[in-house]
């Protein structure tokens, strides 16, 4: 069985707001955070809109100096801002260079594309000029994948397993999975989990170049990012980070840490590309297995889901994301749990994904809400069957327990349960 | 360019990379790089390829490796541009 496993601390950089009140605020409202980007017009990209946080450059000056800065690229200064935050935000106290290493403490802090932005605008350029002498010493530190996680833990001080995971788009909802095993284990008493992508064009260029992202709608963006929608035509690239604090319940009694809910089920597997499944497309049967293994161990019934914030990018793929849910939950039309997209709002953050979209589930779930999905009012015809089920506009929400599913390419899926905290 | 010239302007170009910042105001030729501006050891790299980009000169890898103190670097400079 393991221990219990709760969540007692989040941070967020979204394309919608910084922090958790604002990002709460954006969700509640249905603010969108996807805007055109000039760049993008420039390079003749298909697609000319994105989800890019606001205002970094002043936020970052607030949380890192510029000896930090000068070796850190997007994904990790979104990184070290929601880390510190949710550091914070989980009452870990003050840390400073000189503070004691917290040897409690570890991080699974994954990337999809990494850094990217690192490798197109310094590394290639210079290395293919010739000038190999001139690339300086933060080449690697910035463009080793797991420069997202190793950089927030020498910020914080952390003295667990500090790695990165990389999965496509079940990199983050990955990374709390298997903070939350981690901990469930007893391997270590709190470890800091999520995803972090940076905004670049470099990231961007190959989905666009595959033709699957949305490039009707570069007119009006925030009706760009249309999950579940009859005239949906691909996703939106979006960026960020998102990261809770994953701990043992008797780590948290014992310090009074807050508890916003608790993770009682999660597995990750993948569809090996068989019976439909691809480099690009889910094997059903994997997704089901996946879902009903999470719910075996969180000793969970189809009936005990109340909602579930879906992966939903806005592609072919968010039919039969619903109907894997419906054939793995074995349950009828009418029986189907509330649904949203938080992509709707944020687009697709990529390895980023999971993590954002844990935070806004596990707010849903604390404050008793469910987020609204933007931009679906031409439901597609299949999921006009659980059409009652769609949430698209903020309701209040009393359930207990609400499923986060992610799947990515490689034919690789992910499922977490988040449950009220109770006794 | 005289010696204190080319002092300030390599106090200038270190000052970015040093994260004991107390240790700015009592700087003196004798002061060393790593121990006593806590500029950490990899950005050596950097401090010097900005060296080259100020004064217009070029620092083999042997004789970057001798500059221990802001006085190291100062005297290698000042050699190369007189």
């Amino acid at each position: 069985m393991g221990t219990r496993v709760v969540i007692t601390g989040m941070g967020v950089i979204a394309p919608n707001g910084h922090g958790l009140e604002e990002y709460e605020t954006s969700l509640r409202e249905g603010k969108s955070g996807i805007r055109f980007i000039e760049k993008m017009k420039e390079l003749k990209f298909g697609c000319q809109v994105a989800g890019v946080p606001q205002n970094v450059d002043e936020i970052k000056s607030r949380y890192l100096d510029g000896e930090n800065l000068m070796a850190m690229n997007d994904s990790m200064i979104y990184a070290a801002i929601a880390g510190i935050d949710c550091w914070k935000d989980a009452g870990l106290g003050e840390v400073s260079p000189d503070s004691e290493v917290d040897w409690d403490t570890g991080a699974i802090i994954g990337t999809g594309i990494g850094g990217m932005d690192t490798i197109g605008e310094k590394l290639v350029p210079k290395v293919d000029a010739g000038k190999v002498r001139r690339l300086g010493s933060t080449m690697v530190e910035q463009v080793m994948c797991s420069s997202v996680s190793a950089k927030l833990g020498g910020l914080l001080g952390l003295g667990g397993q500090v790695t990165t995971n990389s999965s496509a788009c079940t990199t983050g909802t990955e990374a709390i999975i298997n903070a939350f095993l981690h901990v469930k284990e007893g391997r270590s008493k709190r470890m800091m989990a999520g995803g972090a992508e940076g905004s670049s064009h470099y990231i961007w260029s190959g989905f666009d170049g595959m033709k699957v992202l949305n490039t009707k709608f570069n007119d009006t963006p925030e009706k760009a990012s249309r999950p579940m929608s009859e005239s949906a035509a691909g996703f939106i690239p979006g960026s960020g980070a998102g990261l809770l604090m994953v701990e043992s319940l008797e780590s948290a009694k014992a310090r009074g840490a807050k508890i916003y809910c608790e993770i009682v089920g999660g597995h990750v597997n993948s569809g090996g590309h068989r019976g439909g499944g691809s480099m690009t497309a889910p094997n059903p049967e994997g997704v089901m297995r996946c879902i009903r293994e999470a719910m075996s161990m969180a000793n969970l019934a189809a009936k005990d889901v109340d909602a579930i914030n879906g992966h939903l990018t806005a592609t072919f793929a968010d039919p039969s994301e619903i109907r894997n849910w419906k054939n793995a939950l074995e349950i009828s039309e009418s029986e189907f749990p509330l649904i949203n997209s938080t992509k709707s709002m944020i687009g697709h953050a990529l390895g980023a994904a999971g993590g954002l979209e844990c935070v806004a589930t596990v707010l849903q779930l604390n404050k008793g809400f469910i987020h609204g999905s933007l931009n679906c009012e031409d439901l597609h015809p299949e999921i006009q069957k659980v059409e009652k089920s769609v949430v698209r506009k903020t309701v209040e929400f009393k359930g207990k327990v609400i499923a986060k599913s992610s799947f990515g390419f490689g034919d690789v899926n992910g499922c977490v349960l988040f449950k009220k905290y109770e006794e | 360019m005289n010696e204190t010239e080319i002092y300030e302007k390599v106090v200038g170009l270190i000052k970015p990379y040093a994260k004991n910042t107390e240790s700015l105001s009592t700087l003196t030729q004798e002061s060393k790089i790593l121990e006593d501006l806590g500029v950490n050891s990899a950005r050596l790299v950097d401090i010097v390829l900005a060296f080259e980009d100020e004064f217009d000169i070029e620092v083999e890898d042997e004789a970057a490796d001798e500059i221990w103190t802001i006085g190291d670097a100062v005297k290698l400079i000042n050699t190369k541009l007189n």
